[in-house]
C-alpha cells in the first residue's frame, strides 16, 4: 500500500534520512523502530511531505506522492498524526475534529463524530471543551480521533505512547489493534519495544536515518541479537 | 581530583509537575560525564538551570566552590562554562573564523568598539582554536555552507575560546552520522586530556556514552535514578526498565523508578 | 449625563467602519501572516465605488445594495491582489510581502485618481436616515443610529461565520497552525485566497458604510491606517472580539477626546495603545508571537567583509562625479541630488537597524522627521545658530531612538513593528496637534542655513560631506566588533547570550546610533530646504525608507544606499509624469516578484550565473 524507495531528507544542513526504503503492505500494522533521533519522525513527515524528500520514491497504492504537497497527499487517504499531538488549542473538541473532516471513501471505514465518541468516550464527555483544555492524553487521543474523521485508509502514528500515563498507552494499544481490524493499514513509530509487539506485525528499525532491520516482529523476536544492537543497549 | 561543578538538592518544578527533583551531583576535574534519560526526564531542565536559563526553585549550583546559582547565563559563561547546543546555534552570516571570533571578542570585553574591524581581532587565536577541532583549513568558509559534523566541530571551537573550566554539551552528537559521532567524540576527549576540561554532556547514542564517558548518571522522572561506570549502568535492572529496555510497556514507570 | 450618553452613542457608531476594516485586517494577517498595508486602499475603493453605485442605484434600496455591492466589488480586488501578487512571493522572507502590498497602495493610488478625479466626494446621505433624533434631549444622526443598530449585525454574521461555520473553523485552525491544517488536508492556497478575499470585502464594506459621515478623497487609504493598525494591535493580532473591542475603546476615547481635550485626540489613540502594549505585550487578545514561528524562509546572509580596493576605486570615481557635478549639472540637478544623497542617508540608516540588526522598524521617520524638528525647534524658539542646531538635531533624535527603544525591545517581530510604527505616529501626533509650539500643520519654516552655507553649490556639498561620511560610518561601524555582535545577535540570541553577548543592549545602541543617524539625515533635509512639515514624521515617510532598503536588499551591506539612490532616482524622473505612482507602484511589485533578494543580491546572484563574479564557497 504504501512503498518509500531510497529517500533522502534535510533539517537544514542535517542529513537524517539516508536511502531509506521499506513497504507497509495493506491492513498491516508497520512499526518503526529505532532510537530518539533516529530520524523516525522525519520519516513521517517525509511520507506527507511536510519534510520534502530531497530524493527517492514514495508510492501511496502504487501513485508517486513525493511531489505533491501535504493537503492532496491527505485527500488521497493518509491520516498522520503527529508526535507532537498538535491539537487547535483554542478550538473545541468537535472544532478540531471538524478541520479534520474528509468526505467519506470509497473502501475505507466511514468515521463520523459519534463513532469516534464511543471508540474515545473521554473525548465524549469534553466535546465543548477546548484543545488546550485537554490533559496529554485527552489530547494524544483527539489528535487520532482528528485524523480519522478525514476517513484514510492509511494512518501513520508518530510515536502515540510518548509521554502519556501507563493506563493511556494501554489504550492506544486497544485502539491500533481497532483500527487494524476494520481493515485500516498502520504505520507506527515508536521507541517502546513493547508496544510494538503489542500492536505490530512487521518492524522497520531505523539506526542514523539508515535501515538496519526490516521484518517480522516474530522473527525480530527470534533474534535477540538484532534487537539488542539497535534498540536495547 | 576534587569537584569542578556540584549541585546539591537541585529541583524545578512547573506548577504542579516535577521536572529536576532533588539532583546532586558533582563533576570531577577532567572528567567525561555522560547524563542519559529517556525524553522528558529532565536532562535539558537540568542543563538550563546549570547554565543560568531557567532558575531553580530549589537547590545550588557551584563552580569551583564558588555559588553560581540564579546568575544570569551571561555571568555563568564569564565564569567559565562553556555550553554547545543539541542543535547547532551559529552565525549564519559569518565565516567559521568569525564565529570563534566573536566568541573571543565577546571574552575579551570588547563588543561595544566601534573602530577596528572585527574581522582583523584575535584571528590568530582563533585559528588555532579552530586547528585543535582540525577546522583550521575550512577558516575562511562561509559557516551556512558546512556539513552538519563540522558546524559541531566549529560549535566546539566557539566554546573553548573562553579557556572554560567546565563545558555542557547539549547531545553532541545528535544529527550526525555514525562515523562522525565517533570521531567527534573523540576529538571531546582527546581536548579534555589536552586542556583539562570537565566535560557534562546529554546523550541518545549509547554507543558514544558508553565508549566514551568516564561515569554516567541516569536520569528518570526529574530524578537520578543511577550512577556510575558504563558497565554499572549496563547492569542495573531498574535502568534497564526505563531507559535501555527490558521491562514491560505497562508497568508504572514511576514505581520502577524508585525501586 | 444627556451629554454623556450622546458621546458614547457617536463612538460608536464611528466605531463601525473602524471595526469592519481592522477585523478585515486582523482576519488577514492571523491567518496568511501578512501586514497588509494596502488595507486602506481597499477601504478607500470602498468608498469609491460605493459613491458612484449611489450615483446610479436610485432609493433606499440603491443606497444600502451599493454599499453590499462596494464591499463584494472590493472582495473580487481583494482576490486579484492576493493571486496575482501574493501567491507569487508567500515563499519569500517574512515581511517581504509588505513591500510588495505598499506597490499595491501606490497603483491603487493612481487608478482612483484616474476614475474618480483628485476632487474629494461628499457622501450622499442615506434615503430616510436624513436629521437627527433627540435622545435625551441631545441631537444624533440618524445615520448614527443606524450605524449603531448594523454594525453587532455585521459582527454577529461574522461571529457565526467564524465560530459556527466549517470555513470559519477552518480559518481559526490555520490561524494556529497552518502546517497541520495542510496535513488534514486542507488546501492553504485557496483558504488563503479566500480569507484575503473576505478581509478585503470588510474593507470595502467599511469604506462604503462610512460614506454620509465622511465620503471619498485620495488620503483617506493611510489616514485609515494608523487607527487600523492601533485597534488591531491593541485588541491583538487576529482576534476579532479584539479589534471589536478596540475599535470601541478608540472611537469612544476619540469622541471624549474631541469634547475635553481637542488639542490631543490623535495622541491619546498612540498613548492608550503603548499603555496596552506594556501592560499586555500581545494586546488585549493575542496570542504570543514566537519570532521565526512561521518559518523565516530564504538564505542567509552572505559574510561580509571590509571593501576591496576595487570597490574603494568605484566608490572614489562615483564621489568624484558626484563632486564634479556643478561643473556640468544644472541648478536643478544640484537640488535633486541634495536630496538623493539625503534620502540614502536616512535609507542606510535604517538598513543598518534592518539589515544588520534584523530588526525591522516600521516608525523610522520619528528620527528623520524628529532631527528635522530638533532643528528647527532651536531655531525657532531659542533663535539657534544653524551650526548648533545642525549638530544637537541629530543627539536629540538619537536620545528620543533610545528611549523608544528601550520600550520597544521589549517585544519581537511584528509586535516590535508595530510598537516603533505607535510611537512614530505618537511622535507625529504631538507635532501635528501641539501647534503653538510646532506650527501644527503649518509646520515651521524659515528655517535657513548659515550665511556660508546658503548657496545651492556650497550646500550641495556640505551635504554630499556629510551623507557621504554618515554612510560610510555607518557601513564601518557594521564590520567593527559592535556591528558584528549586532549581527551576532541576528543570527543566534542564544549563541550570543552563550557566550556573554548583552543582546539587548547591543541592540539598544544600534537602534540609538540608528535613531542618530536618521537624525542627521533630518538636519540636512530642514536647512537644504528651509522648512519642516508633520508629513516628514508620518507613516508614508516611514515607509518610504522601508520600501527602498527592502527593494535594494536587506541581505547585502549596500542595498540600502543603491535603493534608495536607484528608486529615489526612479521616482524623481517618474514624478513628471500624471500617474508615476502607479508606474513606481507596478515597478516596485515587479522587483519584489521578480527579484526577492533585492536589487543588489539579485544582480550579485545574476553576475554570479554568468560569470561576472566568483561564486563563493558554494
Amino acid at each position: 500500500m504504501l512503498e518509500v524507495g531510497n529517500i533522502n531528507s534535510f533539517y537544514g544542513k542535517a542529513h537524517v534520512l539516508r536511502d531509506l526504503s521499506f513497504d507497509v503492505p495493506k491492513g498491516a500494522v508497520v512499526a518503526l523502530l529505532g532510537r530518539n533521533g533516529a530520524g523516525k519522525s522525519t520519516t513521517m513527515k517525509s511520507v506527507m511531505q511536510i519534510v520534502r524528500t530531497a530524493s527517492g520514491l514514495v508510492r501511496f497504492e502504487g501513485q508517486e506522492i513525493s511531489n505533491l504537497p501535504p493537503h492532496k497527499i491527505a485527500k488521497l487517504g493518509i491520516g498522520y498524526v503527529p508526535e507532537d499531538r498538535r491539537v487547535f488549542s483554542d478550538l473545541t473538541v468537535v472544532e478540531n475534529l471538524i478541520v479534520g473532516f474528509q468526505p467519506p471513501r470509497e473502501g475505507s471505514v466511514t468515521w463520523t463524530q459519534d463513532i469516534l465518541f464511543d471508540l474515545f468516550p473521554n473525548l465524549a464527555e469534553r466535546r465543548n471543551n477546548r484543545g488546550k483544555a485537554l490533559s496529554g492524553g485527552e489530547q494524544q487521543m483527539l489528535t487520532i480521533a482528528r485524523t480519522l474523521m478525514g476517513n484514510p485508509s492509511l494512518v501513520l502514528l508518530d510515536e502515540p505512547s510518548e509521554g502519556v500515563a501507563p493506563v493511556i498507552v494501554e489504550q492506544m494499544a486497544q485502539v491500533i489493534t481497532q483500527l487494524k481490524s476494520e481493515g485500516l493499514t498502520v504505520l507506527l513509530s515508536e521507541q517502546n519495544l513493547h508496544f510494538a509487539r503489542a500492536v505490530a506485525d512487521h518492524a522497520v528499525i531505523i539506526e542514523s536515518g539508515a535501515r538496519v532491520y526490516y521484518g517480522t516482529l516474530a522473527e525480530l523476536n527470534a533474534n535477540p541479537d538484532i534487537r539488542d544492537a539497535y534498540l536495547a543497549a | 581530583m576534587g569537584a569542578v561543578l556540584e549541585t546539591s538538592g537541585l529541583t524545578r518544578n512547573f506548577g504542579a509537575i516535577m521536572a529536576v527533583d532533588d539532583v546532586s551531583f558533582e563533576l570531577r576535574s577532567g572528567e567525561l560525564l555522560a547524563l542519559i534519560g529517556p525524553n522528558g526526564a529532565g536532562k535539558s531542565t537540568c542543563f538550563n538551570m546549570l547554565m543560568g536559563q531557567l532558575k531553580p526553585t530549589k537547590g545550588r549550583v557551584k563552580l569551583g566552590g564558588e555559588d553560581i546559582t540564579g546568575l544570569s547565563p551571561r555571568q555563568v559563561w564569564r565564569k567559565g562554562v562553556g555550553r554547545t547546543f543539541q542543535i547547532t546555534s551559529t552565525y549564519s552570516s559569518m565565516t567559521v573564523v568569525e564565529n570563534v571570533q566573536m566568541s573571543l571578542l565577546s571574552h575579551h570585553g570588547e563588543i561595544l568598539r566601534f573602530l577596528p574591524y572585527a574581522t582583523r581581532q584575535y584571528r590568530e587565536e582563533a585559528l588555532s582554536l579552530l586547528a585543535l577541532v582540525n577546522m583550521a583549513d575550512q577558516a575562511d568558509r562561509h559557516c551556512a555552507v558546512l556539513a552538519y559534523g563540522d558546524l559541531k566541530r566549529m560549535e566546539l571551537a566557539i566554546a573553548l575560546a573562553h579557556d572554560p573550566k567546565v563545558l555542557l554539551m547539549d547531545e553532541p552528537t545528535a544529527g550526525m552520522a555514525p562515523k562522525e559521532r565517533v570521531a567527534l567524540m573523540k576529538l571531546t576527549a582527546d581536548i579534555v586530556r589536552r586542556k583539562g576540561v570537565s566535560v557534562l554532556f546529554t546523550e541518545h547514542d549509547m554507543d558514544v556514552v558508553f565508549a566514551h564517558s568516564h561515569r554516567i548518571m541516569v536520569l528518570n522522572r526529574g530524578a537520578l535514578i543511577a550512577e556510575g561506570t558504563a558497565e554499572d549502568i549496563r547492569n542495573n535492572t531498574t535502568v534497564r526498565e526505563v531507559y535501555l529496555g527490558g521491562g514491560t510497556i505497562f508497568a508504572d514507570q514511576g514505581g520502577a523508578a524508585h525501586a | 449625563m444627556e451629554f454623556f450618553v450622546a458621546q458614547i452613542l457617536t463612538g460608536l457608531a464611528n466605531a463601525s467602519s473602524l471595526f469592519l476594516v481592522a477585523c478585515g485586517l486582523s482576519l488577514i494577517f492571523g491567518v496568511t501572516r501578512i501586514v497588509n498595508f494596502a488595507h486602506g486602499s481597499l477601504y478607500m475603493i470602498g468608498a469609491y465605488t460605493g459613491y458612484s453605485l449611489m450615483q446610479v442605484l436610485p432609493g433606499a434600496v440603491g443606497f444600502w445594495g451599493a454599499i453590499v455591492v462596494a464591499g463584494l466589488v472590493v472582495g473580487l480586488v481583494g482576490l486579484l491582489i492576493e493571486i496575482l501578487v501574493l501567491r507569487p512571493v508567500y515563499r519569500a522572507p517574512e515581511l517581504f510581502q509588505l513591500v510588495a502590498t505598499f506597490g499595491v497602495i501606490l497603483v491603487i493610488q493612481d487608478l482612483a485618481l484616474m476614475i474618480w478625479g483628485p476632487e474629494d466626494l461628499l457622501g450622499p446621505r442615506a434615503p430616510g436616515l436624513r436629521g437627527v433624533v433627540r435622545i435625551m434631549g441631545e441631537p444624533i444622526p440618524k445615520y448614527d443610529i443606524a450605524l449603531l443598530i448594523i454594525t453587532p449585525f455585521v459582527a454577529v454574521a461574522l461571529w457565526y461565520l467564524i465560530t459556527k461555520t466549517r470555513l470559519g473553523v477552518l480559518v481559526r485552525a490555520a490561524t494556529q497552525d497552518r502546517e497541520m491544517v495542510g496535513a488534514l488536508g486542507v488546501n492553504q492556497s485557496w483558504l488563503f485566497t479566500g480569507v484575503f478575499a473576505l478581509g478585503s470585502a470588510l474593507a470595502g464594506l467599511g469604506g462604503a458604510l462610512q460614506l454620509p459621515k465622511g465620503g471619498a478623497d485620495l488620503l483617506m487609504d493611510f489616514n485609515i491606517l494608523a487607527p487600523v493598525f492601533v485597534v488591531v494591535v491593541i485588541g491583538g493580532m487576529g482576534s476579532l472580539p479584539g479589534a471589536y473591542l478596540a475599535a470601541i475603546i478608540i472611537s469612544v476615547l476619540n469622541v471624549f477626546g474631541v469634547s475635553y481635550l481637542p488639542q490631543s485626540t490623535l495622541v491619546l489613540m498612540f498613548v492608550v495603545m503603548i499603555v496596552v502594549l506594556m501592560i499586555r505585550p500581545y494586546g488585549l487578545f493575542g496570542r504570543e508571537e514566537v519570532a521565526g514561528e512561521h518559518g523565516q524562509v530564504g538564505e542567509p546572509e552572505r559574510p561580509i567583509k571590509p571593501a576591496s580596493n576595487t570597490v574603494r576605486m568605484v566608490v572614489a570615481a562615483g564621489l568624484l562625479v558626484l563632486a564634479l557635478l556643478p561643473l556640468y549639472g544644472s541648478h536643478f540637478s544640484l537640488v535633486l541630488i541634495t536630496d538623493v544623497l539625503i534620502f540614502c542617508l536616512f535609507a542606510a540608516s535604517l538598513h543598518f537597524l534592518l539589515g544588520t540588526g534584523g530588526l525591522v522598524s516600521f516608525g523610522h521617520a520619528a528620527y528623520y522627521g524628529g532631527g528635522a524638528y530638533v532643528a528647527a525647534l532651536l531655531v525657532t524658539h531659542v533663535d539657534s545658530q544653524m551650526e548648533l542646531a545642525f549638530l544637537l538635531a541629530p543627539f536629540g533624535a538619537g536620545l528620543a531612538a533610545l528611549s523608544i527603544g528601550w520600550v520597544c525591545l521589549r517585544l519581537t517581530g511584528v509586535y516590535f513593528a508595530m510598537l516603533t510604527l505607535a510611537f512614530a505616529q505618537l511622535i507625529w501626533s504631538l507635532v501635528f496637534q501641539w501647534g503653538d509650539f510646532t506650527g501644527g500643520d503649518d509646520g515651521l519654516v524659515n528655517i535657513w542655513p548659515a550665511q556660508w552655507l546658503k548657496d545651492t553649490t556650497v550646500y550641495f556639498y556640505f551635504t554630499l560631506v556629510i551623507a557621504t561620511s554618515g554612510i560610510l560610518i555607518l557601513r564601518h561601524v557594521a564590520h567593527s566588533p559592535f556591528g558584528y555582535a549586532l549581527r551576532a545577535a541576528r543570527d543566534s540570541e542564544r549563541q550570543a547570550e552563550a557566550t556573554g553577548i548583552d543582546t539587548r543592549k547591543v541592540r539598544l545602541l544600534a537602534f540609538g546610533f540608528a535613531g542618530f543617524m536618521g537624525g542627521l539625515a533630518g538636519a540636512l533635509f530642514v536647512f537644504s530646504k528651509g522648512s519642516v512639515f508633520p508629513n516628514e514624521l508620518e507613516i508614508a515617510r516611514s515607509f518610504d525608507a522601508l520600501i527602498v532598503v527592502f527593494l535594494g536588499g536587506v541581505k547585502t551591506l549596500a542595498g540600502g544606499v543603491v535603493g534608495a539612490g536607484f528608486f529615489k532616482g526612479i521616482e524623481e524622473l517618474l514624478i513628471r509624469f500624471e500617474y508615476w505612482r502607479l508606474l513606481m507602484g507596478l515597478l516596485i511589485i515587479f522587483v519584489v516578484i521578480a527579484a526577492p533578494d533585492g536589487v543588489v543580491g539579485s544582480l550579485r546572484k545574476g553576475m554570479e550565473r554568468v560569470g561576472l563574479r566568483r561564486v563563493e564557497d558554494q
